[in-house]
């Protein structure tokens, strides 16, 4: 039995499904986190376990105990919100001992319990200030030392980092990880950022339109993407229409070129499947050390990225496009747009993808990103 | 959000066009010109709300000799009483409405949204009752048995402060409201739920003290309407502060217009006593989450 049970969770309103047939068990001091887009009901499933929402079918268990029923306040579970939601009349002590002074602890064991906390958000000298005084990163870590002051029994934690910029986000995520390692809280991590999710937490579900397409730990989630939204989803990803040659053998053609994949998969000898291939796995050349596949094309787009280059080779006249990243070393020898150019893959670098989400809204997706 | 040196009475780009040190001369003449616009329209606004008062001053100082109305007026144990009685009840009503107001814009707020519209609405229907009407329908609903409120003191004390209940909802409902909407009623809310709170705690030490200075601007608004009220209290037969100084014109017209400007420099004090009260965390709230 894990610690934090989400069993048949569906949430409606009205005639449209915000959660569908939710089911997750995170075990006592997990960090799991649910990844998807806008609107994918993430934030929906993380209110319901709060209490804010409630659930139209299913139950929701933490150490055993039904609280679906129980108000937000009676569930012993703290939440970090996007945007701080620090109470701006109150001091940082004041707001991180809230929950104790609610709590009707003494003055003494309040005062002890926001210095432990103050010290472990790295915040030991803003006890006096108000909200106004600190800066976003500073509010959130605050927030967070909020959330925990109480001992709650599960942490949940909706996009914390997404107001903030680029590099304070880094290194608060970093903080955020190390503090829930060291308390071994229970936590539910709600993101669009996949590198957030994947750099965070011990498994992730990905979700997408209401539905969990896939729950992993972020290796499985990012090389054995289940769905071709996962697949889309997370990490970059070339999505290529293919004709089965030989299913027993793995045998598939691509833009009428043949190429083999180890991994199983189903399908019509004949008949269409969607390939799917990381820009990673491909490489510029037809040496077989770089991988038993080759594929044919002519240069389309050649862009620097920083530490990466990215190039883009078209597979035949209005065939589909494969992308490749190549390490950007000065000894690198790039080709020229329009030059034929051979690119290799090893047989475990493809994967064909279920048909659970359907292809255009992927394609769409990458469009996008 | 306070500081940022901007002149008050003035947008900020006019005010720093004054403030421009080069430029060529025809900024400068519209600089000028902008200039004496504000201080035209400032010496009129100035003009319109300072002459009645400084008439009324002279006015009080007609009597012989000139300090007469004030010392008449400060020695009828009427005029304290009066005035005692007004504040008291005005502090009774802005406790009853605060109770009444901020609870009921806080859950429209958090989930009532959609009857918004309906709730503004009936916050206005005292505009459209006259006072008059106003107590007469109080007198002949509460006077017959078995309430019979009107036969006592008390009973007419607590009609009286009904009625500037009904009459000082718009105030207070707008001023808690646009309180409300300075801060994120939802997430505050659930922040605070999250921490272990019920619905008192939420509003006594969550909502309550972050929309302090709005509910203060509307209940200072409800006194001045108690202080000034006539027509309930004169029907209600009370001891009020604006009977008392109709009464006093019909007697001494002097010490009427020195009963006025007294209560107006009282009023001031109390707006000052609130400003004060709110300065600090107007600036707090106003620029927390800003960042």
């Amino acid at each position: 039995m894990g610690y934090l049970e989400l069993t048949g969770i569906q949430k409606r309103f009205g005639t449209t499904f915000a959660v569908e047939d939710f089911n997750l068990v995170a075990e006592r001091g997990e960090f799991v986190s649910f990844l998807g887009p806008s609107g994918c009901g993430k934030t929906t499933t993380l209110r319901m376990i709060a209490g804010f929402e409630r659930p139209t079918a299913g139950r929701i268990l933490i150490d055993g105990v039904d609280v679906t029923d129980r108000a937000p306040n009676k569930r012993d579970v703290g939440m970090v919100f996007q945007s701080y939601a620090l109470f701006p009349n109150l001091t940082v002590a004041d707001n991180v001992g809230f929950g104790l002074k609610v709590r009707k602890r003494s003055t003494e064991q309040i005062t002890k319990r926001v210095d432990e906390l103050l010290q472990i958000v790295n915040l030991p000298e803003k006890g006096k200030r108000y909200p106004y005084q600190l800066s976003g990163g500073q509010q959130q870590r605050v927030a967070l030392a909020r959330a925990l002051a109480f001992e709650p029994q599960v942490l949940l934690l909706d996009e914390p980092l997404s107001a903030l910029d680029a590099k304070i986000r880094v290194a608060l995520r970093h903080e955020i990880r190390s503090i829930q390692r060291q308390l071994g809280i229970t936590t539910v991590y709600v993101t669009h950022d996949q590198e957030e999710a994947l750099s965070l937490s011990d498994r992730v579900v990905v979700m997408s339109e209401g539905r969990m397409e896939q729950v992993g730990t972020p290796f499985e989630i990012y090389n054995f993407p289940s769905t071709a939204f996962v697949a889309s989803f997370v990490g970059t990803l070339n999505v290529l229409p293919g004709v089965v040659t030989d299913l027993a053998a793995g045998g598939v053609t691509i833009a009428g070129q043949a190429v083999r994949i180890a991994r199983g998969f189903h399908g019509q000898p004949g008949g269409p499947v969607t390939v799917a291939l990381r820009p990673e796995m491909v490489s510029l050349g037809s040496d077989d050390a770089l991988g038993a596949n080759h594929l044919t094309g002519k240069v389309t787009d050649v862009s620097f990225l920083g530490s990466i280059v990215r190039i883009r080779v078209g597979l035949g006249e209005g065939g589909p496009v494969v992308v490749l990243d190549e390490f950007n070393e000065p000894t690198l020898k790039l080709p020229q747009l329009g030059e034929t150019v051979t690119i290799s893959f090893p047989e475990e670098g493809p994967l064909v993808l279920d048909a659970k989400a359907p292809l255009d809204s992927v394609e769409a997706l990458i469009a996008e990103a | 959000m306070s500081g940022g040196g901007q002149p008050p009475l003035a947008p900020a780009g006019v005010m720093r066009s004054w403030l421009r040190p080069g430029g060529d001369g025809r900024g400068r003449r519209r600089g000028g010109g902008m200039r004496l616009v504000w201080w035209l329209v400032f010496l009129t606004g100035s003009f319109y709300f300072i002459l009645p008062l400084v008439a009324t001053f002279l006015f009080s100082l007609r009597d012989v000799p000139p300090t007469a109305a004030y010392t008449d007026l400060f020695q009828d144990p009427e005029f304290f009483s009066s005035f005692a009685y007004s504040f008291a009840v005005g502090v009774a009503t802005i406790v009853v409405s605060v109770a009444l107001v901020v609870p009921t814009a806080f859950w429209v707020r958090l989930r009532l949204p959609r009857v918004r519209p309906v709730i503004e609405f009936i916050t206005l229907l005292p505009f459209m009752v006259p006072p008059v009407v106003l107590v007469f329908g109080l007198i002949s609903t509460y006077s017959p048995p078995p309430l019979s409120l009107t036969g006592s003191d008390f009973g007419s004390t607590v009609l009286l402060v009904a009625a500037y209940v009904v009459l000082s909802l718009p105030y207070m409902y707008r001023a808690a409201d646009t309180g409300l909407s300075t801060i994120d009623v939802r997430t505050l809310t659930e922040a605070a739920q999250s921490l272990g709170s019920g619905w008192m705690t939420i509003l006594l030490r969550v909502i309550l003290p972050n929309v302090r200075v709005a509910v203060l601007s509307g209940a200072f608004l409800t006194l001045a309407i108690v202080l000034g009220e006539f027509t309930v209290a004169i029907f209600l037969a009370r001891p009020a502060f604006a009977p008392f100084l109709a009464l006093l014109g019909t007697k001494d017209p002097f010490a009427q217009a020195a009963g006025a400007l007294v209560s107006f420099g009282m009023t001031w004090i109390a707006m000052i006593i609130i400003s004060a009260l709110g300065r600090g965390s107007q600036t707090r709230i106003s620029v927390a989450g800003a960042r």
